[in-house]
């Protein structure tokens, strides 16, 4: 695979991914006219900050296929200057999705990373009720494919022992294990986690690098959760940007498991974003969230595979 | 120019948020450029005394944020003599704005209380914001559950206040597009874009309603200021609309 190519990116930032397409015009007014305007917004995303997006979905966005979704989403990604994204979960969403559902949609993602590899990375979507074939979905897209994680979503609950022999293959691979984690007041979906079932698997798993998704969602509670396990950082995307998230993570958990993520098309890089440049941090953790966490965390399998970060 | 149209002031009830003192606020506002920041006050979701609340407002963003902030007052129609707290803000106070929380004072949209309100409010040519959530439901305080305001009878309620402008708040999946639009049609309607989500959020509600009933707001200290910042970098919006959610359409309110 080929290494990162800055130079490339910001050309490909400047005139978007879908170059040569004529954008759109909003009620009458030209976006490429209207650039310097634009510029004039007092707050905007530093060009060489090293954004990488632990958390994207093909869903949210319009497109009849895999490519002109993902094509979509990078036009956003490259106003927003973010370098790489992370897709798991194929379209439409399935909450509980069957073998066959699994695999149709980790395949709608392996199609947009053989199309963009420089900007694209993978999770395989699989379903804690299905273990075997969960396992041998993770040999397919991790072992013998380009994915580095598994994406764990409301199949099945976490702290079911049945999904050990996944989460230990994870570890052998470097693998990393991304779970889908809510608190909700109003009452949690059948077979949804929440950060108390994570940090479970973390008591089973203390060697396998665990991400908390959403942290939670009432991040005042998954933070607290699991705080005293330091293999589980936190995915702060897909949650409201309400302000402190940030400045509490990085204060009880250290900087170093904290990871951006945006839940994007359903949510915005822009809220999602906003939590890291808003947050009462110094640079250095700033960078840390942003991507460098992340690219540490990814090393030892993209090493193993021959990507260059 | 900016004019942000969703800020509060003083304590949100169930933890400190970053900001929440009026001279951190302000200096966060003129840091990322806001030249004015319409103001409510957090205290007008619970407090009773709401003559008093407001009256804290006005002093604060006198003492803090002459030229910056703008008070917007609390009003709770539920409560007695509510009238003279709507007189007061007005005749008093100056000020051309009030803000709602129908779900934590409660009553809904089609009720008499609202009604009275809203005949109140146009009589005397003020804008109404009305806040249609302050939190994601899901992670309330359990002893605190408060529903996202019922907007279903809301088009039937704007025809009748055909000039009162309603500045539909915090609005996130409470009026999906489709409403949206029909609102715009039957009413002096207005969006505040705090609580726009999905990619390209701007351009979409731009397809959606007509661009001069967008205006910003940032539901700051609550969320952070940047999220509706960077909406316009994420988006195509051109520069004469980016202007007119900005700051234009604000402007024609005042």
């Amino acid at each position: 695979m080929k290494p990162f190519d800055r130079r490339a990116f910001l050309s490909i930032g400047a005139g978007g991914v879908a170059s040569g397409i004529v954008r759109p015009t909003i009620s009458g007014v030209s976006a490429n006219a209207a650039q310097p305007d634009r510029d004039r917004t007092p707050f905007r995303i530093p060009e060489n900050d090293s954004i990488w997006d632990l958390h994207c979905h093909l869903s949210g966005v319009t497109g009849k296929t895999a490519e002109q979704r993902a094509e979509q989403l990078l036009e956003y990604a490259d106003r927003m200057h973010v370098e790489r994204l992370i897709f798991f979960m194929g379209y439409p969403f399935s909450q509980t999705p069957e073998p066959a559902e699994f695999r149709r949609q980790n395949d709608q993602v392996l199609t947009v990373l053989e199309r963009w590899p420089d900007r694209l990375l993978g999770f395989a979507y699989v379903n804690a009720s299905y273990p075997e074939e969960s396992l041998a979905e993770v040999e397919r897209c991790i072992q013998d494919g380009p994915m580095l994680g598994v994406k764990l979503w409301v199949g099945g609950r976490c702290d079911n022992e049945d999904i050990d022999p996944l989460i230990r293959r994870c570890g052998e691979l470097n693998a990393l294990v991304f779970q889908h984690t809510f608190f909700k007041v109003t009452g949690n979906l059948p077979g949804e986690s929440t950060p108390d079932d994570i940090a479970q698997l973390a008591t089973r798993h203390p060697d396998v690098p665990l991400i908390c998704g959403h942290t939670g969602g009432d991040w005042t509670l998954g933070i607290r959760s699991i705080r005293q396990f330091p293999n589980v950082s936190v995915g702060i995307g897909g949650s409201d940007p309400a302000a402190g998230f940030v400045e509490m993570a990085v204060r009880e958990l250290g900087p170093e498991r904290v990871l951006y993520g945006s839940d994007i098309g359903g949510r915005s890089f822009a809220s999602q974003l906003a939590k890291v440049y808003g947050a009462q941090i110094s640079d250095e953790h700033r960078n840390l969230v942003l991507g460098e966490n992340l690219r540490r965390m990814l090393k030892p399998i993209m090493d193993r595979k021959g990507m260059q970060q | 120019m900016i004019i942000d149209v969703n800020v509060y002031l003083s304590r949100w009830p169930f933890r400190r948020l970053p900001h929440d003192d009026p001279k951190s606020l302000v200096r966060k506002l003129r840091q990322r450029g806001i030249d004015q920041a319409w103001a409510g006050s957090f205290d007008g979701l619970l407090h009773k005394d709401l003559s008093a609340v407001n009256s804290r407002l006005v002093a604060d963003c006198e003492e803090h944020g002459k030229g910056l902030l703008v008070p917007v007052g609390s009003v709770n129609p539920m409560l007695p003599d509510w009238q003279e707290d709507l007189r007061r803000c007005h005749e008093v106070h100056g000020m051309q704005t009030i803000r709602i929380h129908p779900n934590y004072h409660g009553y809904t949209l089609d009720s008499d209380h609202c009604n009275q309100l809203f005949q109140a409010a146009q009589d005397r040519g003020l804008n109404v914001q009305l806040v249609l959530a302050m939190e994601d439901t899901r992670v309330q305080h359990p002893l605190m559950q408060v529903p996202v305001v019922d907007t279903a009878p809301l088009e039937a309620v704007v025809k009748k206040y055909p000039r009162l402008p309603l500045i539909i708040m915090n609005n996130y999946v409470a009026v999906k597009s489709g409403q949206a639009s029909d609102l715009a049609k039957a009413g002096n309607v207005y969006f505040e874009i705090s609580h726009f989500e999905t990619v390209g959020a701007l351009e979409n509600w731009v397809q959606a309603v007509p661009l001069q009933r967008l205006l910003f707001g940032s539901y700051f200290p609550f969320f952070d200021l940047e999220a509706s910042l960077l909406k316009f970098q994420e988006s195509k919006l051109g520069g004469l609309a980016t202007s007119a959610i900005q700051a234009g359409n604000a402007e024609r309110l005042l």
